[in-house]
């Protein structure tokens, strides 16, 4: 049987004893929203650190966001384990290309820009839907292009592709992507864009079953490259009079 | 014995609202044998479906709670399927001077279920020697009779008034469960309106604040769900009774313009005069010889 990411298994049965289907038809482990906005500094992207096992918070430090290579970062939700391979994937061809470089002295000619890395991906991923055994994940591809500019894009289980100035992935498509739309203008500070960031995580916790209020936030810059924060916690607020004052008195209609 | 027997004692009286008890399941075959023949047209291949879609609402409805009384919003797109069956329709339902309704869900539904709740209500104050009816009558009313119908009654809505006990919102699914909330969305639109409240509400806004927080959940809604569209209706009910209806508080999908800027060719809009009239003549028209004239009246035989 195939080790290789891009072969999806093979189409016979591996042995004559196991009738088990290869293919995958439910995620298991899984990584909620992935959010990233384009800012005036580069690309800002987001996630929280729970990775879930149903309905339950099974693990609590996951790392939804990976750095590739200097110019580029990735974001993934859905499928933890098919995440961790598409980044082993992606991680070992940036390592040949360091390492076949037609020159070791010239760093910047043989990394993989985001761009080529979004489009890679595209390939692996409707490769994969092709053998209906699909990478089960929705992938964020954040960086610059080799032009120079931020680059920011979407690859889904399927295959499709997109590109834009902000991207929210799974839940986030439905509760931030609002805001994100009604907020985003072009060229903002790094600030802003973290606070506008930090807003939808805590709208995302408050509102998506499978959310954690545990987040990183990772930049990519043209000087720095990518930088991944540590995790750490949103501030929530329960203090509203309607959580505090209990319903279930005599006095009031019980709540119901 | 008499023959005439007095009727009146065995035909006791009932009272006005009788609401009938326990589960009604009368039409249950009736949509089975749908459900079956809809099957067999779709397996013979044709391309019609059997049945027309019920208009459903899609939309995006929220409620509020601000410091002197209740904001309801709705946008006023129907659906029917995947096409718009109403660009302006009206979601936002009266129940009682003090009390209006929100409705998602399908809308013959919300319709006639806020239309039955409100005449139950005026019944029971006229019942009641016309005191105010509180909110959490018409919440209990309507969710009982959600109850009762086990959700086929497809009314998902968001109430909200003001009584004596202060301003109130509840939600209400169209299974008969109701929360009591200070802010609440529902329907197809109602993530991406939570997601503005959720970054924006805070305990005891003023009424204008309250109004714009609702407009901007709404647009989210219009804007970002496919379900939901066209204009915003804000309804604002205070404490201290007064309400104001805004129908159209917010058009941001206003077609006049556009179609006010096509250039059409001027031969559609010519003014009289241009074409030069060399003669006229003119002909009263006969009805082919029989006038009033001719009618004669005679008088009807009794």
């Amino acid at each position: 049987m195939s080790l290789s990411l891009s072969a999806g298994g093979s189409v016979r049965a591996a042995s004559a004893n196991s009738n088990a289907s290869q293919r995958t038809r439910q995620p298991i482990v899984t990584g909620t929203s992935v959010l990233a906005i384009k800012y005036n500094g580069g690309v800002m992207m987001t996630a929280d650190t729970l990775c879930s096992y149903g309905s339950m918070a099974k693990y609590k430090d996951a790392r939804r966001l990976q750095s590739i290579n200097p110019k580029t970062l990735i974001g993934g939700g859905g499928e933890y384990s098919d995440f961790q391979a598409v980044t082993e994937l992606l991680k070992r061809n940036a390592l040949e290309d360091k390492c076949t470089a037609d020159s070791l002295y010239d760093e910047d000619a043989s990394e993989e820009c985001a761009r080529e890395v979004w489009n890679y991906l595209r390939a692996v991923m409707y490769n994969r839907r092709n053998k209906m055994n699909p990478l089960w994940n929705d992938l964020v591809v954040a960086g610059f292009s080799a032009q120079g500019d931020s680059f920011l894009g979407f690859v889904d289980k399927i295959g499709t592709t997109y590109e834009d100035n902000y991207i929210a992935t799974g839940f986030g498509s439905y509760l931030a992507m609002p805001i994100l739309r009604e907020k985003y203008r072009e060229g903002m500070t790094e600030g802003e864009a973290r606070a506008l960031l930090e807003d939808c995580m805590k709208v995302l916790f408050y509102r998506d079953c499978r959310a954690l209020n545990r987040i990183q936030i990772a930049k990519v810059t043209k000087d720095e490259g990518v930088l991944i924060s540590d995790p750490y916690e949103l501030e929530t607020d329960w203090s509203s009079a309607a959580f505090i004052t209990p319903k279930a008195t005599l006095d009031g209609d019980g709540g119901w | 014995m008499s023959e005439f027997t007095n009727n009146t004692v065995n035909s006791v009286k009932k009272p006005v609202e009788e609401t009938p008890s326990g589960f009604s399941f009368d039409n249950i075959h009736r949509n089975a044998m749908i459900e079956q023949m809809s099957k067999q047209q779709a397996a013979s291949g044709s391309n019609s479906s059997y049945l027309p879609q019920a208009t459903k609402t899609g939309t995006t409805i929220v409620g509020l709670v601000y410091k002197d009384g209740v904001v309801l919003g709705a946008d006023t797109r129907a659906t029917g399927g995947t096409e718009v069956a109403d660009k302006n329709c009206e979601k936002i339902h009266y129940l009682a001077p003090n009390i209006y309704c929100c409705g998602a869900g399908t809308a013959a539904d919300t319709e006639k279920t806020t239309e039955l709740i409100s005449s139950q209500l005026d019944l029971l104050r006229m019942n009641t020697e016309g005191s105010q009816s509180r909110v959490v009558t018409a919440c209990t009313m309507l969710k009982r009779m959600l109850f009762r119908y086990q959700g086929h009654v497809s009314a998902a809505l968001v109430l909200g008034g003001v009584d004596v006990d202060g301003p109130h919102v509840y939600q209400i699914y169209p299974h008969g469960s109701t929360a009591k909330l200070s802010y609440t969305t529902m329907g197809s639109g109602s993530l991406a309106a939570m997601s503005v409240f959720e970054s924006g509400y805070v305990d005891g806004m003023t009424e204008e604040e309250g109004i714009e927080l609702v407009k901007r959940a709404i647009l989210a809604g219009v804007f970002n769900d496919l379900g939901s569209g066209s204009n915003v209706d804000v309804c604002v009910i205070r404490n201290d009774g007064t309400t104001k209806m805004d129908r159209g508080a917010v058009q941001p999908n206003d077609v006049t313009p556009l179609r006010n800027a096509i250039n059409r060719s001027d031969k559609l809009n010519m003014r009289s005069g241009t074409t030069a009239v060399l003669k006229s003549s003119f002909k009263p028209h006969s009805v082919g010889g029989v006038t009033l004239a001719d009618v004669t009246v005679t008088d009807m035989e009794t």
